[in-house]
């Protein structure tokens, strides 16, 4: 076999999707050049530099534990709740840079949604799930809060379900309403991005095909990228397909570019070993 | 076979804690009982306690643990928060911290007492006061007032904060709308501990608020603890022994009392703020 050859990136811009949905912009959302990650000073992650495109679905591949969740959680500056991690590089975010120390983390975060592995509703009721996050970004009209929750509930399609029981437990709720509940809590902020970290992995095959589903409607809508392990699923909804690899104990970007030639003609034959299934 | 002779083993370990208990109790009833009266309840005591009652001593109960806890209780919570929510897990500092929080909540309250004595009556000049007392005994459920506090946020569940942080929520928020209230009934169990501690505290409040059992005037005042009359009466007061078991049966009474209360409220007040299921 070949030595395996990380990404160069030189063509990180590679332009709108000829074919497929219209969702598309050529326009990068993100940037990310030379990124690396590493906990108390052993690197997890190293320079990756890619473009993520507005209003696409770009899906992150790979194997566990190649830094695919740590690349994540730099977007919205969550990494910053893990002690001794350690970011270096740039990334562009809507023309700021955000890995400086004096941008407003918390706006950040309202702009960039972020949906986890295992859903974690609040405590609370259904409804002051959604409440909470508006109450804390200043929305005290009563009226304006309601609306905004039927709309939030609406968009993940869990209104017609739940409206008889918005003051029960999130908790009380299955596993697939309660992943479309956290959806609805973080785009209820108005959100462009949505970080998706295996919101499926946790669900059975019949939520995770409704949460998909959904996920699939917010494309062209929201810019969104996505954490999965469930190759066929990257290829069902993705526009675009980023594959991660560990190379001596340091996860890499290996390969980026659009979902289907990604999966089809692979130009890493590491990209081609995992998509295939004989790795990995 | 084992399985037999280790469930026979922890049955019979349950039953031997069990009768010594009913026993304890079954004693101090069956003689507090005929003790217990309205007079008892609301008269001063007589001739050092063999006769009359304990009203002055009540009240100077009630005002040491409201001065203790007074103090005890914001400073706990916020120490926990700090530890549980803000300090760096992983620093020197906090690992310090927590040991010497484990050891004082160790101290035998014999230490504190020498303490409030040296310190609160002799270099804050309080004096054998109410005052000396309850903030002695502050520093002496701090500590298990702390670490059951922690322990009661580190139970809660990390991915609701990291979902809080993601939302662009404040911490603070956070802290109050989801994870003190989750964590009440644990938090609730630490300051009943602590509740009984102070309560059964003799040692560290006989040389800190003293044992003069009138009714106190003032904070200033000294005043007699429960515990304290209870040791005096059957320690240094001949004849004193029906009224020790009354007394007994109060400070019993109160404890569970304040139990209830403290369980209920913090139930109702849980039933507001999270829905678990």
């Amino acid at each position: 076999m070949n030595k395996p050859r990380p990404f160069e990136g030189k063509t990180y811009t590679l332009g709108s999707i000829e074919k497929g949905e219209h969702c598309c912009e050529a326009v990068p959302h993100f940037s990310i050049r030379d990124l690396s990650v590493s906990y108390h000073g052993e690197v997890v992650l190293s320079d990756v530099s890619l473009d993520v495109y507005k209003g696409c679905i770009t899906a992150l591949i790979g194997p566990s534990g190649c830094g695919k969740s740590s690349f994540l959680s730099v977007l919205n500056r969550l990494s910053d709740l893990i002690p001794g991690e350690h970011v270096s590089g740039n990334i562009t975010f809507e023309g700021q840079d955000i890995l400086t120390n004096n941008i407003d983390v918390r706006a950040l975060r309202t702009n960039i949604g972020m949906i986890f592995q295992k859903p974690n509703p609040f405590p609370l009721s259904i409804y002051k799930n959604l409440l909470l996050p508006l109450k804390e970004h200043g929305v005290r009209d009563k009226k304006i809060q309601a609306e905004k929750i039927q709309q939030a509930l609406e968009s993940v399609g869990l209104w017609d379900e739940v409206k008889g029981r918005l003051d029960s437990s999130a908790l009380a709720l299955s596993g697939g309403q309660q992943q479309r509940l956290c959806i609805a809590r973080a785009l209820i902020l108005e959100p462009s991005v949505l970080l998706m970290d295996e919101p499926c992995s946790a669900l059975d095959p019949i939520s995770s095909g409704i949460v998909e589903d959904m996920i699939q409607k917010l494309a062209g809508k929201y810019t969104i990228i996505i954490v999965t392990h469930n190759l066929a699923q990257a290829r069902r909804i993705a526009n675009y397909a980023a594959f991660f690899w560990m190379q001596e104990s340091v996860g890499q970007l290996i390969e980026f570019g659009r979902c289907q030639p990604l999966f089809d003609s692979p130009q890493n034959s590491l990209t081609a070993a995992y998509v295939s299934g004989a790795k990995g | 076979m084992i399985d037999k002779v280790f469930s026979l083993c922890m049955w019979a370990a349950a039953t031997v804690v069990l009768c010594m208990f009913s026993w304890l109790i079954a004693d101090v009833l069956i003689q507090g009982i005929p003790a217990l009266s309205w007079e008892f309840l609301s008269s001063e005591p007589l001739r050092s306690g063999r006769e009359g009652g304990v009203l002055p001593i009540i009240v100077s109960t009630a005002l040491i643990l409201v001065v203790a806890l007074g103090v005890a209780v914001p400073l706990g919570l916020g120490g926990a928060i700090w530890l549980a929510e803000f300090a760096n897990k992983e620093s020197r500092l906090f690992s310090v911290i927590r040991m010497t929080l484990d050891m004082l909540a160790g101290v035998p309250s014999i230490v504190f007492g020498l303490f409030g004595y040296a310190f609160f009556c002799g270099f804050l000049q309080l004096g054998f006061s109410i005052l000396s007392g309850g903030l002695t005994l502050a520093c002496m459920i701090l500590p298990i007032l702390i670490r059951t506090t922690e322990a009661g946020l580190a139970m809660v569940p990390n991915d609701w904060r990291k979902a809080g942080a993601a939302l662009g929520m404040r911490k603070t928020t956070l802290i109050i709308q989801v994870l003190i209230p989750y964590s009440a009934p644990a938090i609730t169990a630490g300051l009943l501990l602590s509740i009984g501690r102070a309560t059964a505290e003799t040692a560290a409040l006989i040389f800190t608020s003293g044992y003069v059992d009138r009714m106190p005037e003032s904070l200033s005042d000294s005043g007699r603890a429960l515990s304290v009359h209870i040791y005096d009466l059957s320690m240094n007061v001949v004849g004193g022994d029906k009224a020790a078991y009354g007394s007994a049966l109060v400070l019993i009474i109160i404890v569970v009392q304040i139990n209830f209360s403290a369980n209920l409220l913090s139930e109702v007040w849980l039933e507001k703020k999270v829905a678990r299921r």
